[in-house]
């Protein structure tokens, strides 16, 4: 009796053949990943300094060259640069007035210049060979198309913070803290309404409750990100941009949680390749999650098909044993 | 000559037919749920009708369960379920050789159930497995399942929903073959129906 039981669990996990989590395969990134960020690699530190001295905390010291008077201010929020952040970004190796312009380095700065429009992302991306693994044209594409675009004052840099973005799904060794990041990017302003305000007149919509007809929330928004349903599938750029108006949103269950599951077109896009891996169809979502209807274990199906009709089998034979009897 | 004696108290009765009736929806939204697609084509439940009766249906499973098991401790029905050592490999090989062969023969019976006896040794194993391994074994992974912020997260690491997630499935496979193995051979009472009858009306009888 032992033996059959032992043998049993050793055969069920055999089937399994998953011993533990591993991490996601990594991506690499072709060119840059050799490059050390960091502050100390910077070429620009010193100059940078000039603008973190006002721009890395919550206060800066307003001087009067004539009358040599200071005086400790406090500086917006809204204006503070994370210097850590700052260089870790991918933007990480420029000069603060590669961007903005040089009046900058001047106090009070020039409100001419405040005014100024930033450069866009395809200002320096756009049509660049060195880029085109991103795709940055058909982003901007499917951007231009989506909802945000038509509010006023828009623009890639609300979602893509100029002194913090770094990519991140591309390069991810970690899928559920890539998750939380790209989450937090759109609750930057869907989760706070402060920052919401700034681009918009409507009222404050509580995003926990516009999907409680979503079960396990929590579960949801750590396992899948926003954009899962909120865009349209692209089969040629990794994230796709094209956020559709909320009423087309996915709400059918069934569009993650089935063998077709939309998720192997979003958020596992670079690894579906390793489908089937270890037995679980849809395998690689099973390195982070399990996916109920998605993840389904090849081997563990076929077994319990194979001894449901072995059991049925054996029944038919003993009932025809017993009609023979009577 | 016909022997007839009360064997199923009514908290048993109703017990088991509410036991039975929501393992059966446990099944089925299960499989909804397992097999889901699409344009839900296997089964007629769609995903998000499934997860709600599933887990409806696991609340009451689990405050029965609880009820079953105070309720063996209390009355005392949890006596027949004792499985004493001695000898009970040769016991059980000698109820299914019965099964297999001697009831074709038309042998006795040789575990015959009395008022001391309610289970034969087949009987007692197989329920003890799956009420006291089992069941257990699937609630609990279930309840892991439905709230893996508490419980996978800090037992598992990161992928231990996959992890419970297959254990809940197995095991509710497991229980489900049990389930059919358990239907049929409550048709070999006297006649096909004896048996159910017993369930329903709280007699065993025999003739
Ligand atoms: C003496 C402190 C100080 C220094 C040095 C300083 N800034 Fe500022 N900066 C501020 C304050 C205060 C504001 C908020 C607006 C205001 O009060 O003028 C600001 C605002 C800004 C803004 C936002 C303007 C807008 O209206 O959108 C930018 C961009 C900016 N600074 C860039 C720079 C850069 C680049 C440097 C370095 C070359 C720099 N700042 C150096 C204090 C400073
Ligand atoms: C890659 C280009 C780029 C670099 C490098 C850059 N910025 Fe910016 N910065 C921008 C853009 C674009 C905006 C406008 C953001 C927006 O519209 O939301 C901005 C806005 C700001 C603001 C105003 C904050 C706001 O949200 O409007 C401050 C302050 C600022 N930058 C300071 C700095 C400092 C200090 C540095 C250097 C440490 C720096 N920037 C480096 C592109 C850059
Ligand atoms: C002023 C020019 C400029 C602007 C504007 C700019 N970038 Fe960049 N970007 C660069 C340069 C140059 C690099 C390479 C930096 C390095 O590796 O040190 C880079 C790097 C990147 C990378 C990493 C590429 C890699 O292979 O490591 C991404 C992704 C990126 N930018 C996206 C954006 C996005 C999105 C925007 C707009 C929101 C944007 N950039 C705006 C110049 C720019
Ligand atoms: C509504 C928010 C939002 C807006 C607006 C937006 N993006 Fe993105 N973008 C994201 C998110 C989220 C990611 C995923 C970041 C990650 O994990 O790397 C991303 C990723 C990217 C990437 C990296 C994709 C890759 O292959 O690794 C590029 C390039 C990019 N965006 C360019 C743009 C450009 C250009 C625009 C404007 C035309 C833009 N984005 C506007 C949210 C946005
Ligand atoms: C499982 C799919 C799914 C996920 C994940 C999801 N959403 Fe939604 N979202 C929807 C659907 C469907 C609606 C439409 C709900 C309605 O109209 O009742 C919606 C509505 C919205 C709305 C409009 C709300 C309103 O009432 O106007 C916003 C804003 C929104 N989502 C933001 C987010 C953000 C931010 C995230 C990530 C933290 C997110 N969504 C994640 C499916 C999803
Ligand atoms: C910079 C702020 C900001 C960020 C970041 C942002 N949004 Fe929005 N979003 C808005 C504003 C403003 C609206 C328009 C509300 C209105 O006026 O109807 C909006 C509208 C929406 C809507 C509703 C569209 C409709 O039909 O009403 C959805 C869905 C949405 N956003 C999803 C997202 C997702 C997903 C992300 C992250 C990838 C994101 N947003 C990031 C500001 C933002
Ligand atoms: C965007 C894809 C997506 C959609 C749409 C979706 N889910 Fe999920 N669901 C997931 C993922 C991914 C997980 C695994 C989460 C994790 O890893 O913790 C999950 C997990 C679950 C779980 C199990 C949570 C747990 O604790 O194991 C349930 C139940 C569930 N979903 C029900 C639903 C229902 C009902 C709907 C439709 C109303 C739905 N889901 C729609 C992706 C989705
Ligand atoms: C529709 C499904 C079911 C039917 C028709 C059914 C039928 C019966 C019958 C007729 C008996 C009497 C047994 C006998 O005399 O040998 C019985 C007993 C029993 N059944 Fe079921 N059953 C079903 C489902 C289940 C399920 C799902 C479980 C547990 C998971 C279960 C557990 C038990 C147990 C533990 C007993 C012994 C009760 C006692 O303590 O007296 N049954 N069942």
């Amino acid at each position: 009796m032992k033996v059959i039981i032992l043998g049993i669990v050793v055969t069920l996990l055999a089937f399994l053949g998953i011993t533990g989590p591993d991490t996601a395969p990594v991506m690499q990134d072709p060119e840059g990943a050799e490059m050390l960020k960091g502050a100390e690699n910077s070429i620009y530190y010193e100059d940078n300094e000039t603008c973190f001295k006002c721009h890395a905390q919550d206060f800066y010291t307003l001087e009067d060259a004539e009358s040599g008077l200071s005086q400790k201010r406090v500086m917006c929020q809204n204006y503070i640069v994370d210097r850590d952040e700052y260089y870790q970004s991918n933007h990480w190796s420029f000069a603060c007035t590669d961007c903005h312009s040089w009046e900058f380095s001047n106090f009070p700065h020039p409100t001419a210049e405040r005014l100024q429009d930033h450069f866009s992302c395809l200002d320096c991306h756009g049509y660049d060979e060195a880029y085109a693994q991103y795709h940055f044209e058909e982003i901007e594409e499917e951007y231009n198309a989506s909802t945000h675009a038509e509010i006023e004052g828009f623009s890639c840099w609300d979602c893509h913070n100029p002194h913090s973005y770094e990519i991140n799904i591309r390069t991810s060794t970690n899928l559920k803290e890539t998750i939380l990041y790209d989450n937090n990017i759109c609750l930057e302003c869907h989760g706070n309404y402060s920052n919401f305000r700034l681009l918009s007149d409507i009222d404050e919509v509580d995003v926990v409750v516009s999907h409680e007809w979503l079960p396990n929330q929590v579960a949801h928004f750590a396992g899948v990100r926003c954009i899962e349903c909120h865009t349209s599938i692209n089969d040629s750029i990794l994230v796709a941009h094209h956020i559709l108006p909320k009423e087309q949103a996915v709400r059918n269950c069934t569009e993650c949680h089935s063998s077709d599951s939309r998720l192997m077109a979003t958020l596992y896009k670079f690894e579906a390749k390793e489908q089937r891996k270890r037995g679980f169809l849809n395998g690689v979502i099973v390195n982070n999650s399990y996916v109920i209807g998605a993840t389904r274990n090849y081997f563990l199906n076929v077994a319990s098909v194979v001894i449901f009709a072995g059991l049925m089998l054996v029944l038919m034979i003993h009932v025809f044993f017993r009609i023979k009897k009577k | 000559m016909a022997k007839r004696f009360y064997l199923y108290p009514v908290w048993i009765r109703s017990w088991h037919l509410i036991n039975a009736i929501l393992f059966i929806i446990l099944i089925l939204t299960g499989l909804s749920m397992h097999y889901a697609s699409m344009d839900n084509r296997y089964f007629f439940f769609t995903f998000e009708s499934a997860v709600a009766w599933h887990n409806v249906a696991a609340f009451i499973l689990t405050a029965s369960y609880v009820f079953y098991v105070l309720g063996n401790i209390v009355t005392g029905n949890g006596k027949y379920y004792r499985i004493k050592r001695k000898k009970f490999m040769q016991k059980l090989v000698k109820q299914s050789v019965y099964y297999g062969y001697g009831m074709f023969k038309g042998e006795e019976h040789p575990f015959p159930v009395s008022e001391r006896r309610k289970f034969n040794p087949l009987q007692k194993l197989s329920y003890v497995l799956a009420m006291y391994v089992g069941l257990p074994v699937l609630i609990i992974s279930g309840f892991g399942l439905l709230f893996p912020e508490i419980l996978v997260g800090q037992f598992f690491g990161i992928s231990g929903l996959a992890y419970t997630s297959v254990l809940h499935a197995t095991m509710g496979f497991i229980l489900f073959i049990f389930m059919v193995i358990h239907i049929y051979t409550c048709t070999l009472g006297d006649k096909p129906s004896t048996l159910f009858k017993s369930m329903i009306d709280g007699y065993h009888e025999e003739h």
